[in-house]
């Protein structure tokens, strides 16, 4: 792939190239590293190279362990790193430089140093037949560390979170959904604002049940209440940072509604959906027990995609989940 | 290298010393906590390298950092009141022993993490190259790391890049407990001239022989012309660190302790100066240990409803756990 996406394909992938663009342009501290991003493998990093040029789009070898850690050292030396990488799972092999070294440093050296590093996964969760090591969404691991991260759900948002994760002074994860990086969207029109991390956003008002939606699921949970419509009127908060979470918002929703439901892409064990949930049951008023939907634990997602379809969330269990909440 | 430099080889080298002794009895009586690595017997390889740095150079170091981050200028007094967990302590008490960093002096962190070191120093040293700067990265690490990936992954990659980075191998023979011979196939210099380094080995004993080696090492490395790799033979006088030593954990012959402590780079280059000049600087370097430990032991210490502080850039709100 060369050059911009295609102006009639205005969707997510877009959105996010675009904000490489404009944060490259705007910060000549800014560089990009990663597999293969001179060509736009992934499609994010098009028409970066030719652009800016070898000196700011670095096409590394494939020393995941060595060049996160590059990047960390090139942040103390003064620059803004943006580390693409290629597979979700890849997370796990740099747990070590994200969680223990970048994440680290600013506390560790009382605060002599930041570590301005954007780690971009341009595609997690479940690619529909990539299997076991190739459909993961580790980003509750990362936001169990304490690492800043985002899961955009939507296109203006993908736009507006990476400039802002890519402008913010600490380490930031940015996952975008796989299956939303060839969606179109018509929520996003091409130069959209920045997104301030941390800031939950209400995708749909409603007054009788809570559902929060991460990532691809924001789509999900908007066709679901559209659905239920006629008997259940649901508000949708799309937290859009998973860490630091927005718990102002999701107070205020639910307490308005009394009901929560959350649609989460992780695993259940220790995932974001079991944050959720439990905080809601500690500090908030429900009039129902909340409920998560989520992968089940552990789930390895595995190669025939009916059983890939089977472990990954969708909208018969929120409706199910919604129903049972309403019982 | 000219005999007027050796003063003060000599006193970085003593300086270190009697620091990490100083520092030993305190972690050994308690008074410092958690566990400290003592450099003892390597000062060597750290003064004989930093002699050839200036302020603006970058170091990256290991968990037996203390002889790296003194050699390269920091203050002993803002050390020791980092080991003793301090707001005077470079890392305002957050770091310890193992994360000394001192960023006004380039000093990049000791690390907890063996090899952890190497791919930072390549970024760094990528940041200063792409700026147009001339500041080189000195990465210092152990035997024991040449068998982490990482460390042979930044090895690749400065190569490459071409890289100003000098990659100082400090082989003492052991990690923790498991010999060189056990832990290493293939030998560390060599390993090196697989990725195309510039490689050498040096009496890591001896500090002149270091200074000069690493010398010639780094005027390649300033020209431009990539990375280089140095691999000095040293020794650790003591154990692995302050726990074992507190155990009486040895797994070392007596005898090849003893024959290393009859190549004290200390007294072999304090030989060459003559007993006034050693006298003098010995009794000057005392006196700012002492000073040092006054200073450590006076100075305040950090309130635990700040134990977050530092962590993220902006006012973050992180949710209570422990504190209730
Ligand atoms: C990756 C990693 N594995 C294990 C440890 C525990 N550990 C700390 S120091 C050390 C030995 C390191 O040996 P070497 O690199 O030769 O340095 P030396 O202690 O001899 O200076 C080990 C195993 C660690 N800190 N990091």
């Amino acid at each position: 792939m060369s050059g911009l996406p295609s102006p009639e394909n205005f969707g997510y992938m877009h959105a996010m190239n675009r904000a490489l663009h404009a944060e490259m342009a705007a910060d000549e501290d800014v560089f990009l590293l990663g597999e293969d991003v001179g060509v736009g493998a992934s499609g994010v990093t098009s028409g970066l190279l030719p652009r800016f040029g070898p000196e700011r789009v670095l096409d590394t070898p494939l020393s995941e362990q060595a060049f996160t850690s590059f990047g960390t050292g090139a942040a103390m030396a003064g620059k803004k790193p943006v580390i693409e990488f290629q597979i979700s799972s890849l997370i796990y092999l740099v747990f070590e430089q994200i969680v223990n070294q970048a994440h680290k440093f600013s506390l560790m050296t009382g605060g002599q140093v930041r570590i301005p590093v954007t780690y971009l996964v341009a595609g997690s969760g479940s690619r529909f037949g990539w299997a076991g090591q190739h459909s993961d969404n580790p980003y509750s691991l990362l936001a169990h560390a304490g690492v800043k991260t985002v899961v955009p759900g939507l296109a203006a948002d993908a736009y507006g979170l990476l400039r802002a994760a890519i402008q913010d002074p600490d380490p930031v994860a940015v996952f975008a959904p796989s299956s939303l990086l060839g969606a179109t969207d018509v929520s996003y029109a091409g130069e959209e604002d920045i997104v301030p991390l941390g800031q939950a956003n209400v995708v749909r008002e409603g007054g009788d049940l809570t559902v929060v939606a991460v990532g691809q699921h924001v789509g999900t949970a908007i066709e679901v209440a559209e659905s239920l419509a006629d008997r259940v009127d649901i508000e949708i908060v799309d937290p859009r940072t998973v860490y630091p979470f927005d718990w102002e918002c999701l107070r205020k929703s639910v307490d308005k509604t009394g009901r929560l439901v959350v649609i989460d892409d992780s695993n259940r064990m220790c995932g974001l959906g079991a944050e959720i949930v439990a905080t809601a049951a500690e500090e908030f008023d429900l009039v129902a027990p909340p409920r998560r939907v989520c992968r089940p634990d552990g789930t390895v997602i595995p190669y025939a995609l009916a059983l890939d379809k089977a472990l990954v969330p969708g909208a018969g269990e929120l409706t199910a989940a919604i129903d049972a909440t309403l019982k | 290298m000219t005999s007027e430099n050796r003063p003060a080889l000599y006193r970085s080298m003593k300086l270190i010393r009697e620091f990490e002794e100083r520092c030993l009895a305190m972690a050994i009586a308690g008074e410092i906590d958690g566990g400290i690595h003592p450099y003892i017997g390597q000062e060597a390889v750290a003064v004989g390298i930093c002699a050839n740095l200036s302020e603006r150079d970058f170091i990256t170091s290991t968990h037996r950092g203390h002889g790296h981050v003194l050699a390269k200028g920091a203050d002993p007094r803002r050390l020791l009141a980092e080991l003793l967990g301090t707001l005077e302590g470079f890392n305002k008490g957050r770091g310890g022993s193992m994360h000394a960093a001192d960023m006004k002096l380039g000093i990049l962190g000791a690390n907890g993490i063996v090899g952890a070191g190497g791919a930072i120093a390549s970024g760094a040293a990528w940041a200063a190259k792409a700026r147009g700067d001339s500041e080189v990265v000195v990465s210092f690490f152990g035997d024991g790391a040449m068998s982490q990936g990482v460390l042979l992954e930044a090895f690749n990659l400065a190569a490459i890049w071409s890289l100003p980075v000098l990659f100082v191998c400090e082989n003492n023979r052991y990690a923790t407990s498991l010999k060189l011979e056990s832990g290493l196939a293939g030998g560390a210099a060599r390993r090196a001239e697989g990725f195309g380094l510039v490689s050498r080995g040096v009496d890591g004993m001896d500090v002149e022989a270091v200074e000069s080696a690493a010398a010639e090492l780094l005027e390649g490395v300033r020209a431009g012309r990539g990375p280089a790799f140095l691999e000095c033979e040293t020794y650790r006088f003591f154990g692995h660190h302050s726990v074992l030593e507190l155990l009486g954990v040895e797994f070392r012959d007596p005898d090849e302790v003893a024959l290393w402590r009859t190549k004290d780079p200390i007294p072999l280059l304090g030989d060459q100066l003559g007993e006034d000049v050693v006298a003098g600087i010995d009794a000057a370097v005392k006196e700012t240990i002492d000073e040092a430990v006054a200073f450590a032991k006076n100075a305040p210490s950090p309130d635990p409803k700040d134990a977050l502080m530092y962590l993220y850039a902006g006012a973050t709100a992180v949710r209570p756990g422990v504190i209730l």
